[in-house]
């Protein structure tokens, strides 16, 4: 269980000269749950975009599937392809609630999956609304669909950013159960950007604090919200950040 | 004379529809993908690039059948090259060229136009669900698909419609390369006025169809 399934060293994220992320390191482990917390802008979302190798380093390595990759070294369609994401606000296509969750395998040349797309869609509780066009579903029944998406590509790391901000109590649970049984019965390593820390409590293994693009303390999820190291996590915990 | 089904005119309908037709496949062929391009991606001389566009998309036909027309003569550029690719002046081949012309920018500028009202983070998204970039800008077009069609149709209209290339390197020869617009312009010129209504409401009727069956290919789309 505590094989990493990424290793960064070194990372430097700027654009133009505004440098947002400053990561020295962090190793996430296969199968785990991580929550990375902390105020807006404070390069959440950045650092899970260079998870999913949408954006690259400006310096530093991500070691991912026993690969180096940097700033020279793109990984290759299939390595990108083993980690998908689940943003804040979904963005589903044109199409039916079906062909949403059938996208990712349709881009990956897999057209015979029917029987995985019923159970995906019943797994996350749209089973009834496969036909409905997409664009007409509620945000909480959105949200759903996307992480319907991503989790029938099995990917080994599934990367949620804010999944369930905005949503109501029922589908926060719903996509929180979700995740969770995805961990524990996949063994999917799950990377979780959350402003709720209450959510950071109930899901992760470990939490990470970052403060203005870097990591202020990652530790296992009892320690960090019983016993943090550094004052600022004590801080943030308890409602009480000032920045 | 629309009622006795005259094979001049049939031929001249046909020739209207084939030469734009062919035009009009090719122009999808450049456009859309020359659109998709301007409106995703984000290259030095863009702005630049939009104005040409721009400027292209009001073209005088005229203007442009004077272009095609000094390059297809026989002393021109192209002409001079005897090519059996490079069409010859006064031959249908020539009169696609100019549509081609002409309608490519349209497509392309309003094809551009669709795109760039889809979502801006579709792209991250379907990226992160593992698109290539092809896949990705084929998403965005599909996504784009009813504001695409608008483009094809404006492609289509303009250059069903226009006289001015046409007559300058088709020359309405009759029976060669006579198409509606030019017969209209000639039989109005001849005072045979009921003969260019009866033209005229040939032409409107086959627009309007072509417009119905492009409906037909943005399908739900308009709905939702």
């Amino acid at each position: 269980m505590s094989e990493t399934l990424y290793e960064l060293r070194g990372i430097t994220k700027k654009y133009d000269k505004r440098s947002v992320l400053r990561v020295d390191e962090l190793d996430i482990e296969r199968g785990e749950i991580l929550a990375l917390v902390g105020p807006s802008g404070a390069g959440k979302s950045t650092l899970l975009r260079l998870l999913n190798f949408l954006e690259t380093p400006s310096s530093g390595s991500i070691r991912f599937h026993g690969e180096i990759f940097d700033a020279a070294r793109q990984p290759s369609l299939d390595i990108r392809r083993r980690v998908t994401t689940v943003f804040q606000r979904p963005v589903l296509l044109r199409r039916s609630v079906r062909a949403n969750v059938a996208y990712g395998l349709r881009l990956r040349g897999e057209r015979d999956a029917d029987a995985r797309i019923d159970e995906t869609l019943a797994q996350v509780g749209l089973a009834e609304m496969a036909h409905q066009p997409a664009r007409t579903l509620s945000g909480g029944e959105a949200q759903r669909v996307a992480l319907a998406r991503a989790m029938i590509l099995r990917p080994d790391a599934l990367l949620l950013d804010e999944p369930s901000a905005n949503l109501d109590p029922y589908n926060v649970g719903l996509i929180e159960s979700i995740a969770s049984d995805l961990n524990q019965e996949q063994g999917t390593t799950i990377v979780l950007v959350t402003h709720n820390i209450f959510q950071a409590r109930r899901l992760a293994h470990r939490v990470a604090l970052l403060l203005e693009g870097r990591i202020i303390e990652v530790a296992d999820v009892e320690r960090f919200f019983t016993a943090p190291s550094d004052p600022r996590t004590r801080a943030f915990t308890r409602g009480e950040m000032i920045y | 004379m629309i009622v006795s089904r005259d094979p001049q005119l049939t031929e001249i309908v046909l020739l209207s529809l084939q030469v734009s037709g062919i035009a009009l496949l090719f122009s999808t062929l450049i456009g859309v993908p020359l659109g998709a391009l301007m409106g995703l991606s984000r290259f030095a001389g863009r702005r630049f690039a939009i104005v040409l566009l721009y400027t292209g998309m009001g073209f005088p036909p005229v203007v442009v059948g004077l272009f095609v027309y000094l390059m297809l003569s026989r002393s021109g550029p192209l002409g001079s090259l005897h090519a059996a690719w490079i069409p010859a002046l006064f031959t249908p081949g020539a009169m696609v060229l100019a549509q081609i012309i002409i309608a490519v920018p349209l497509v392309a500028g309003f094809t551009m136009a669709a795109v760039m009202g889809v979502d801006r983070n579709l792209r991250q998204q379907v990226e992160s669900l593992g698109a290539t970039s092809w896949q990705s800008a084929m998403a965005a077009i599909t996504e784009a698909r009813a504001g695409v069609i608008v483009a094809i149709i404006a492609g289509f209209g303009g250059i069903i419609s226009e006289v001015g290339a046409v007559m300058m390197v088709g020359g309405n020869i009759e029976g060669k390369t006579r198409v509606l617009t030019t017969a209209i312009v000639l039989e109005t010129r001849k005072g045979e006025f009921d003969l260019a209504i009866a033209l005229g409401v040939i032409l409107l009727s086959l627009t309007f169809l072509s417009n119905v069956v492009m409906l037909r290919l943005q399908g739900g789309t308009i709905d939702d």
